[in-house]
């Protein structure tokens, strides 16, 4: 298992530096400009001036080294120095990856944002897993009662209305209307006391609901899915046959065969938590990774776009592991020899 | 199960519990939505108006712009003029007088050494200013004393308040910025995100693209002001949801920047708990129509290249009758009341503001005359002679392609003119184009404005203050785009007219305003009487002010938050 898993993070390595690759190739590619959301009153010449100081119209392979070597060389150290306080030769002129458009580390907005994205998007998930599980075994259990056909109503309706209509809805439903939850996020906030934790609560109700309702639909149908296929085997008539309790048969036997595929879903979803939510986080203004990935997607910030999607691109490669691995841990039939 | 879903509902019902208690909104708190969210708050490496604007109620410049476009001293006792002295009698230099005794917010006070920092740093070739333009034609910045400051030009410059007057260009903090200039600018992230200023407030919390938190100066100048001990700046989402946000629920006092549409916008005011502002400066959107030819067929080297003898002309678009009719069967009225609401008038102009420099001499163009534009081709021998609906210029059917930034209001207008344009015999084909790639520089990319691969594009530009020579100065025969300044000329329909030209340097020597005013009006008529372009509507600025909030006064010309020290809650 030990020597499986270092394979695995080996051959990691040159996969992520193809994919940097590319995902480097399509940002530089694009014809999008960071001085193309200024006012148009500032002159092309001033625009130019601009490109030069930031470095963006260096050849491609300039700027993609310059990237490298800031991204896997000067932020390890940095974080280094600033973990343990010490302090490294040449400290002074290392270059990390700044943004275009904030002119500021790229990893520290990252740092500053993921509270609120794993807040809201987190917990969403794990909200989602801990109702979409029940709700399928039991759907599945049984299969063409009324509360499956209502779960399946239900679960088809929160897969297939966006989440642009759902977010709005509420704002209009909860907001406008009833003025129960506010519309706008306050990423300020900090959780100190009661007060601050139930005012917390309430402004991660509208979106923590909407993403839920996504998460939990996907999931369920899976669940449901695999739980109806494994109840049909011949090992679950055995087992009833034995004269197991339909409990046991159940959570025994079934579930836990079915969470096989499930578990595998839930660990590829985990990078999904990071890149947070794009149209969510917009809608009630959390502000938090997916926000500000679009906003350098529009802004034309090619430092930007191409630290976070690779950041996501290595935990895609990561969690691919750990759900290879977790495979194995659950299902005794998967050996890594 | 059965008692995970309780448990889900008493938590509901928990929440809702909460619900009786308004949401949270304290008095002292004055909240402010910007949709697009400010990046950094230097204006100088600003890459929108958002940083300009987050940056305002704590940068000041030495005078500002009133709503009505004229100039009001600021951080100075009076503005400079050859009257009384400020202005050198040959116009090669200003010199402004600081006001006695202002702090910055740190307590030290600002010198004139503040301003020639602030000018030095703008003009440092290697800090990539945004404001650059503010700055044309000045030599040097020299501080006489601790308060006077003079600005040396290279030229006599009939038009001296460019550097520091307006939110463009305030003063920042030498003793913060000093080892910030020029490349260093891109290290500074802590002096960027939180500039020590003269403004009603200082930056408490800065958090990219998200929220800006601010406190009351305690050394500002003016006893008793602010009237808010906090100010929150809040950034992301989009226009409809920040006016909702002020119309509606009632969480944020100040929602700027909403160009949607007039039905929305009215019924949410309906809600009553704000109003909907709107003040005009210099912005038109307009169609640009390409002098050139832009036909695919003659690849990079001619497409859309402009020739000074005139070969590469566009086929019809050149044509007096196909323009004229163009702009004819648009219902200018239309677009202005049904697409942008309190966010525009109709307008003939390319020059629209100050009032004084508009010119009287287009206004035909307000009404609509769709007969009269099939007559007037048809009497210039324009006509569809081959039956399939669409008219024939020298054997050339008169298809356009028209190309704008994706933008509903500009989709929607784009839609309402190809139908005009259909009723006359003109067939158009519609683009838009992602506003980061339009109205990008990249030579690489055959989408953005200045390249102008089709036959007509619309976007909104104005003038950048109250003067409009270096606006009137984008349409010189030497600024015409082209593959020779990487398709960055702002000279974009390719307009060629030496009268043009001639008209222009007149105006960078003539003095008094009346004469520059009649010039100005030539130089818009000639820009509209031959069919550079086609003016469409005259833009406001649409901002929304919740009604307890008073003396918060719209400005078109300045920031938007110009007189926040005066706002109050009522």
């Amino acid at each position: 298992m030990g020597k499986y898993i270092v394979r695995r993070l080996l051959t990691a390595i040159p996969t992520i530096l193809v994919i940097s690759f590319i995902i480097f190739a399509i940002v530089d590619l694009s014809p999008s400009d960071p001085t193309g959301n200024l006012p148009l009153t500032i002159p092309p010449e001033v625009r130019q001036k601009i490109r030069e100081a930031l470095g963006a119209d260096d050849p491609f392979v300039v700027k993609y080294v310059k990237w490298l070597q800031q991204f896997f060389i000067s932020e390890p150290l940095n974080f280094i120095e600033s973990v343990f306080d010490v302090t490294f030769p040449g400290s002074e002129d290392r270059v990390r990856v700044i943004s275009w458009a904030t002119r500021g580390p790229v990893i520290d907005i990252i740092v500053e944002r993921l509270p609120q994205t794993l807040w809201v998007v987190g917990s969403s998930y794990v909200l989602g897993v801990l109702i979409a599980v029940p709700v399928g075994v039991f759907s599945a259990y049984k299969q063409y009662s009324i509360f499956d056909q209502v779960g399946t109503f239900l679960m088809m309706i929160g897969f297939s209305v966006p989440t642009f209509f759902t977010g709005l809805m509420f704002i209009i439903i909860y907001s406008v209307n009833l003025k129960w939850f506010p519309s706008v996020y306050d990423t300020t906030l900090v959780v100190t006391d009661m007060e601050t934790l139930q005012l917390q609560l309430r402004q991660m109700f509208m979106p923590v609901t909407v993403l839920t309702l996504y998460t939990t639909a996907q999931m369920s149908r899976y669940t449901r899915a695999s739980t109806l296929e494994n109840l049909q085997q011949d090992y679950i008539r055995t087992a009833r046959s034995k004269g197991l309790t339909e409990r046991v048969v159940v959570m025994t036997h079934a579930v836990r065969n079915s969470l096989i595929p499930v578990v595998t879903l839930i660990a590829l979803g985990i990078p999904g938590i990071f890149a947070g939510a794009l149209i969510t986080e917009q809608i009630f203004r959390v502000n938090g990774i997916g926000q500000y990935l679009i906003i350098a997607i529009q802004g034309g910030d090619l430092p930007t776009v191409q630290t976070v999607t690779f950041i996501f691109a290595v935990l895609v490669v990561l969690f691919n592991i750990v759900a290879d691995v977790l495979y194995g841990i659950l299902d005794p039939r998967v050996t890594y020899s | 199960m059965k008692t995970k879903l309780t448990l889900l509902l008493i938590v509901v019902m928990l929440l809702s519990s909460f619900g009786g208690a308004a949401i949270a909104q304290s008095g002292d708190t004055l909240t402010i939505l910007f949709w697009q969210a400010a990046s950094q708050m230097n204006p100088y490496i600003a890459t929108g108006t958002k940083e300009f604007e987050a940056a305002a109620s704590v940068l000041e410049p030495l005078a500002r712009y009133a709503p009505r476009g004229e100039m009001i001293p600021w951080l100075v006792d009076e503005i400079p003029t050859v009257a009384n002295g400020g202005i050198a009698e040959d116009l090669t230099s200003i010199t402004w007088t600081l006001k006695e005794g202002i702090l910055w917010s740190d307590g030290t006070p600002l010198t004139a050494h503040d301003v020639v920092f602030s000018g030095e740093f703008c003009t440092h070739p290697e800090t990539g200013c945004s404001v650059l333009s503010q700055f044309d034609g000045v030599e040097s910045f020299e501080a006489l004393d601790d308060l006077n400051v003079r600005i040396n030009f290279k030229n006599p410059k009939a038009f001296a308040y460019g550097p520091f007057v307006g939110y463009l260009s305030p003063i920042i903090q030498k003793a913060q910025f000093e080892n910030c200039i020029g490349a260093a600018s891109l290290e500074c992230s802590e002096e960027n995100f939180a500039p020590i200023g003269t403004g009603p407030f200082v930056v408490e919390e800065f958090r990219v693209n998200d929220v800006v938190t601010y406190t009351a100066n305690p050394n500002y100048r003016e006893e008793g002001k602010p009237h808010f001990d906090r100010m929150i700046f809040k950034g992301g989402g989009d226009a409809e949801s920040a006016a909702r946000a002020v119309l509606e629920t009632g969480e944020a006092d100040y929602a700027w920047n909403l160009q949607i549409s007039p039905a929305v916008l009215n019924a949410m005011e309906a809600a009553g708990n704000g109003t909907v502002v709107a003040e005009y400066a210099t912005n038109v959107e307009r169609l640009i129509i390409n002098q050139t030819n832009p036909d695919p067929m003659l690849g990079a080297d001619m497409r859309s290249v402009w020739m000074e003898d005139g070969s590469n002309a566009h086929p019809f678009l050149t044509e007096p009758a196909v323009w004229k009719a163009m702009s004819m069967a648009v219902d200018r009225n239309a677009i202005a009341t049904q697409l942008y609401g309190k966010g525009g008038v109709a307008g003939c102009n390319i020059v629209e503001g100050p009032a004084e420099y508009r010119s009287p001499n287009n206004d035909s163009c307000l009404v609509q005359d769709i007969a009269g534009a099939n007559a007037m081709l048809d009497e210039a021998g324009i006509v569809d002679s081959d039956g399939d609906g669409i008219r024939e210029h020298n054997g050339v059917p008169l298809k356009v392609s028209y190309q704008t930034s994706t933008n509903a209001v500009r989709q929607n207008t784009q839609a309402l003119i190809k139908q005009w344009w259909s009723e006359i015999g003109i067939e158009t084909e519609l683009r838009n184009i992602s506003a980061s790639v339009f109205f990008g520089g990249d030579p690489a990319s055959p989408d953005t404005y200045g390249k102008f691969y089709t036959d007509v594009e619309m976007y909104t530009n104005g003038s950048n203050g109250p003067d409009p020579e270096p606006y009137l100065g984008n349409w010189r025969t030497t600024e015409i785009s082209g593959p020779w300044n990487s398709w960055l000329g702002s000279n974009v329909p390719r307009f060629y007219s030496p009268e043009f030209d001639e008209l222009l340097d007149e105006l960078s020597t003539t003095i008094p305003v009346e004469d520059r005013i009649a010039l100005t009006h030539q130089m818009n008529d000639l820009l509209v009487q031959n069919g550079a372009m086609i003016p469409l509507v005259f833009r406001a600025s649409v901002s929304a002010i919740a009604n307890s909030i008073s003396g918060a006064v719209m400005n078109a010309w300045d920031s938007e938050l110009w007189n926040i020290a005066d706002w109050t809650r009522m």
